[in-house]
């Protein structure tokens, strides 16, 4: 008997896709009943998630702002809620990972971070060491804590599910924490972990200015755009662009970089994507170790003749 | 104020580790073995903290074998005051450790604890924030800035997925920390020869923490990653759009 308690992720206005992935991770499972929490002061992302299938109800936890969903705020109500359940899971995004471990600490139980597959309601596939190995875990506590690594599931597309939303108060607003601001890279592009083509550029772009040749080739094909750390610690693109162990793992069906030699916690965060594309002036750059098509030439004269004859 | 900042001795974040045949683990012997990248940034913002004027002891804490005392001595000859070590020849999970390093925080009693966001070889991303949860404080994770604000409060910018989002927190607080908060120091040789005369106190797990609470995740085996297949190399963009033509990646 295993019953799923979902964290529900959103920006304000739309329930992020990566509540989706944990609810087709959680089908998965085989579970009895899922149900979601979330914490919003907009009633309107409670009537969205009921329409995915599968989701027995929704817990709508009214909350002061839509930005304040503060881990410290947040985690003891979703604890509480959790000790109902056998599994209490979050998307391995920032947010989740956030979040879930105070969530595990509250209950007593260690988390079982970025759960790439899973074996059976105890057992569970996951990456360590950026990727380069690939850990099966057990455990069998009373209340399963854990993070979906989004890269891992599709999601779930349903919309045609009635689930129950039932209202809750947050009554655990930590006082010691408070949100100050939100400032994003918002762009007009699709979103890089979501989307279907990503197109990425390293250092070998060379400056901020010269990224506009590989923004230009995104939009061409509808794609987003997405950077490798050298890129964002020379300051051409900002950091939520950045792929990777510590930035974003994607998995688009193509991922095409140009200039990115291909370093360990680069590779991590794109080992899953359908097609790699890699272009670079390096002959030798380990990318062309994992791409599944290379080409050895410099950018700058590639990225003008693809956007001729694309 | 006095900062606490916990690091972990891991693999070198350039070696490529490798899965034993076996599948019982990852072959670690006589590979290079470094501080946690993030806990090196985390070591860099408590030193410049102390230079700001803004702290009067940096102590560097970790759960670890002996060895791990070879990565306390780097600590502080990158200018650490004193270090803790709590050695334990058994692996240590987060919720463990967080409780390890709770009866730390409860004898040191500082007014900051700063941490990586993650260790890079369990890539958990746990610690700081159970220890956040277990001492009752707040946590601002993947901080890329931090900056005291007059009461004895911390605003605290964190990469997250969207951007940059920027909290307040009032201290005593955890602080783990994303890649671009700061570069660290290089050690120099003077420094690495006075480190070994600062302390270094060993503490027993068993001693710091006889009654640890809560059940480790079982590791059944390891595997190697799937590798991918072979890919080709193209001469022309003509032929590189004609592959991706082919697969319907591009109209």
């Amino acid at each position: 008997m295993s019953k799923v308690l979902i964290l529900a992720e959103h920006n304000g206005d739309t329930i992020n896709q990566s509540t989706a992935k944990v609810l087709t991770a959680a089908k998965q499972l085989g579970a009895d009943t899922i149900d979601v929490v979330l914490f919003a002061n907009n009633a309107e992302l409670a009537a969205q998630l009921a329409t995915l299938a599968g989701i027995n109800e929704v817990k709508f936890v009214a909350s002061a702002d839509n930005h304040d969903q503060l881990a410290a705020s947040i985690a003891p109500a979703i604890a509480e809620m959790g000790k109902d359940y056998s599994h209490v899971w979050g998307p391995s995004t920032t947010f989740g990972k956030d979040v879930m471990p105070r969530v595990a600490a509250l209950l007593g139980v260690n988390q079982v971070s970025d759960i790439m597959e899973i074996i059976d309601a105890n057992t569970f596939k996951r990456p360590i060491y950026a990727g380069n190995a690939i850990i099966t875990v057990k455990t069998d506590t009373p209340q399963i804590v854990a993070t979906v690594r989004t890269a891992s599931f599709a999601a779930d597309k349903s919309t045609d599910g009635n689930a129950t939303v039932s209202e809750h108060a947050l009554s655990t607003a930590a006082e010691h924490t408070s949100f100050v601001e939100l400032s994003s890279g918002n762009s007009d592009r699709p979103d890089l972990q979501t989307a279907s083509k990503v197109i990425s550029g390293g250092r070998g772009v060379g400056s901020e200015e010269n990224f506009e040749i590989v923004y230009n080739l995104a939009d061409k094909i509808g794609a987003a755009t997405g950077a490798s750390r050298a890129a964002v610690d020379a300051g051409y693109v900002p950091n939520d662009m950045q792929v990777g162990q510590t930035g974003k793992i994607i998995a688009p069906d193509l991922y095409m970089c140009f200039g990115i030699s291909g370093a360990i916690q680069h590779l991590t965060g794109i080992k899953d994507a359908g097609t790699i594309v890699a272009i670079n002036k390096d002959g030798d750059a380990p990318i062309f170790e994992v791409a599944d098509v290379g080409l050895v030439g410099d950018l700058f004269k590639i990225i003008p003749e693809m956007m001729e004859k694309l | 104020m006095k900062i606490l900042v916990a690091i972990k001795r891991v693999v070198d974040y350039n070696v490529r580790v490798q899965v034993k045949p076996d599948g019982s683990g990852v072959a670690t012997d006589g590979v290079k073995m470094s501080i946690n990248p993030f806990d090196e940034i985390a070591i860099e913002e408590a030193l410049r903290i102390k230079e700001q004027g803004k702290a009067d002891e940096v102590v560097v804490v970790t759960i670890g074998n002996s060895d791990s005392q070879q990565q306390l001595r780097t600590a502080m000859a990158m200018g650490a005051d004193r270090a803790v070590l709590v050695e334990t020849d058994s692996a240590v999970q987060p919720l463990q450790a967080a409780q390890v390093l709770l009866k730390i925080i409860e004898e040191e009693q500082p007014g900051l604890v700063i941490t990586g966001k993650q260790a890079i070889d369990d890539d958990n991303n746990q610690t700081p924030q159970m220890l956040a949860t277990l001492w009752n404080r707040p946590q601002a994770t993947f901080a890329s800035q931090v900056e005291f604000t007059g009461d004895n409060k911390l605003n605290v910018t964190r990469e997250v997925d969207a951007g940059l989002e920027t909290i307040q927190v009032e201290l005593p607080a955890v602080v783990s920390t994303d890649l671009r908060l700061n570069e660290p120091r290089f050690v120099k040789l003077p420094d690495i020869m006075k480190a070994k005369r600062k302390p270094l106190e060993t503490k027993v797990l068993a001693d710091v923490a006889p009654d640890l609470q809560g059940q480790m995740i079982e590791v059944l085996s390891h595997e190697a990653p799937q590798p991918r297949s072979k890919g080709v190399m193209v001469e022309s963009v003509d032929e590189l759009i004609n592959i991706l033509k082919d697969k319907g990646l591009v109209g």
